[in-house]
């Protein structure tokens, strides 16, 4: 059997195959949280909520309406982004001449809201949603077996992660997006209708946290909970790739899942710090964060 | 005027006891030196924290572990807890004062967070359980397990720390944390060290939150993971905005609202309390965020100014 630092080579394999997982969400997170800081320069503290609110939408999407998985993928995060959008219009919209932090406030009482409706409603224990019929089961590689639900999740989240950069940097709406982000005043009055665009970016942004819920159900309990403490990290993953670029929010998030992979295997106490310990580290040795601007 | 309200507040919390629940009160003073110490940085040095939970939970931590395994007498307890507090505040500040503004609460969020796991990890603090029976023991003499004495031990020391950020706000050190809340590009100009000043507000900051969590263990007799976790962080934050930022007394008025208000729900709505809170957090936020004391003192400006253009 190969091993690596006294680690067998499959179990090393398998927890990277996991940590790569959870790197797909915290890059799909922290891309929502970057593209919304850009645009409407609010951190976005209700995100972890949201996340949560679209594994719930694929719960009662099935439970409700037989609605399966792959409709759940495209109608979850539509129903959640709409949340997103009327939160836009009717309360973010009324605070975007203060100071930043007062978003952050009104975040963080709208996600204790929307925590604390959900925790009323389904309790804290947590439901079951099972893989989809098609992923269930592993891919025989010879060596080893990868389950095939952990590849579609890292495989379909990359998929996203990259369109939406391709999108941002390469197509002409992407343009008026850049624009309205570096200039708003100057971007209306070409005629781009930029309080639209905060508005969808918004939608957007909670979309893709969404969209990470769902892919997350199967593998974690769907629960009240599951949003608040993920949220911090990826808070932490936001400081050690910096705002600035929509690339370092990918990368950084899943070169930081692999990282936690790999304290599981080799220092399982670590596991659930190591990720603060990093962030610690680059403050003192990068404060602008990896790819950052200094602002 | 102002002398008058203080005069009137002392009198009563010196009589207080005689018509509510001492524990009750104890709990409101410790939450009201919690917010307190919060808004000397976010009201008067503009900074806003998301972390203060490490300090409180972690002085807690340390009062209730030295009292009850090292069996330290209850000044030693708090003032070790104070002390870790200020070591805490002072590595968390280091990091946390690179950044700025809206970076700065996610790095002192973050940091707290790495705390709580720190905390459920180590044998020391009793995992998911806590310490708990944490004797109150005695003060120069003074039987502290009688919630009245306590009260009133608590109640002195609260008055202490009062004035001591009283003193410190009208402080040409406050003066200077004030110049840099308004425009920090100035205050460097004119030649302040302002990180240097920063981090002795945060410190300071830091130290009186340790304060208030080892007075709580002293209180309820248990330092648990509630104290560390991010929700208490956002309490103290819900506190002093509701109160008013920026202003001497209103997170002790904020401090008092929110912790009767969660002890007069607590049992009726169960996880409502978080979408109360919540729905608390966002008016503000929308509609007052002068806070209760603030809105009022505009409030009282203008009636005075009204009176006196029309007067003559």
């Amino acid at each position: 059997m190969t091993e690596i630092f006294g680690i067998p080579l499959l179990a090393l394999a398998g927890q990277l195959l996991l940590g790569l997982v959870n790197g797909s969400f915290y890059a799909l997170l922290s891309l929502g949280l970057a593209v919304i800081f850009g645009m409407l320069n609010i951190i976005n503290f209700a995100h972890g909520a949201f996340y949560m609110m679209g594994a719930f939408a694929a719960w009662m999407l099935l439970d409700n309406f037989g609605i399966g998985y792959f409709g759940a993928l495209v109608l979850a995060p539509i129903l959640v982004g709409s949340v997103g959008v009327v939160v836009e219009r009717l309360l973010l919209k009324r605070l975007y001449r203060l100071d930043h932090l007062y978003g952050l406030l009104l975040t963080f009482g709208l996600a204790l809201i929307l925590e604390g409706l959900f925790r009323n409603q389904f309790g804290v224990s947590g439901e079951t949603y099972d893989v989809p019929e098609v992923l269930e089961g592993a891919l025989n590689l010879g060596f080893m077996a990868l389950p095939k639900y952990r590849v579609w999740v890292v495989g379909f989240s990359t998929l996203v992660c990259f369109s939406t950069w391709l999108i941002i940097e390469k197509t002409r709406l992407g343009a008026y997006l850049r624009a309205a982000t570096e200039n708003p005043q100057l971007t209306q009055a070409f005629g781009v209708n930029v309080p639209l665009m905060v508005m969808m970016t918004y939608g957007f942004g909670v979309g893709l946290a969404a969209l990470a819920g769902v892919m997350a159900a199967p593998i974690f309990q769907v629960s009240p909970l599951m949003g608040s403490n993920l949220i911090i990290v990826v808070f932490a993953v936001v400081v050690i790739g910096g705002m600035g670029s929509i690339l370092g929010a990918i990368v950084s998030g899943l070169a930081l899942g692999v990282v936690e992979g790999l304290a599981k295997v080799y220092y399982p106490e670590a596991s659930a710090t190591v990720v603060f310990v990093i962030m610690a580290i680059v403050l003192i040795l990068r404060p602008a964060g990896l790819f950052g601007r200094e602002a | 005027m102002r002398r008058l309200g203080m005069a009137l507040a002392l009198g009563a919390a010196l009589l207080a006891p005689a018509v509510l629940y001492p524990v009750l009160l104890m709990k409101v003073l410790c939450f009201a030196i919690f917010a307190s110490a919060f808004n000397l940085l976010l009201g008067y040095t503009g900074l806003l924290s998301f972390g203060h939970a490490a300090f409180f939970g972690g002085a807690a931590y340390v009062a209730g572990f030295t009292i009850r395994e090292l069996a330290w007498s209850p000044l030693a307890a708090v003032a070790a807890g104070t002390v870790l507090a200020g070591v805490l505040g002072w590595i968390v500040g280091r990091l946390a004062i690179r950044r700025q503004g809206i970076y700065f609460a996610m790095i002192t969020l973050a940091l707290a967070q790495l705390l709580y796991f720190i905390c459920i990890e180590l044998p020391q603090t009793g995992g998911e359980d806590g310490l708990q029976g944490v004797p109150r023991g005695t003060l120069a003499g003074l039987d502290l397990s009688n919630d009245l004495t306590l009260y009133y031990v608590i109640l002195t020391v609260s008055v202490l720390v009062f004035v001591l950020i009283h003193r410190t706000i009208h402080s040409p050190f406050g003066q200077v944390l004030k110049a840099i809340r308004e425009n920090e590009a100035r205050a460097v100009s004119l030649g302040y060290d302002v990180d240097r000043y920063k981090l002795l507000a945060f410190v300071l900051s830091a130290s009186l939150s340790g304060l208030a969590g080892a007075l709580k263990v002293l209180v309820f007799k248990f330092a648990t993971l509630t104290d560390v976790h991010w929700h208490m962080s956002g309490d103290v934050v819900l506190m002093t905005i509701l109160g008013g930022i920026g202003t001497v007394s209103g997170p002790m008025v904020g401090a008092s609202l929110i912790v009767t208000l969660e002890d007069q729900l607590a049992d009726k709505v169960g996880a409502l309390v978080t979408v109360i809170m919540g729905g608390i957090f966002v008016l503000c936020v929308l509609l007052f965020r002068r806070g209760i004391v603030g809105e009022a003192s505009a409030f009282w400006q203008r009636l005075l100014g009204n009176r006196n253009s029309s007067g003559i």
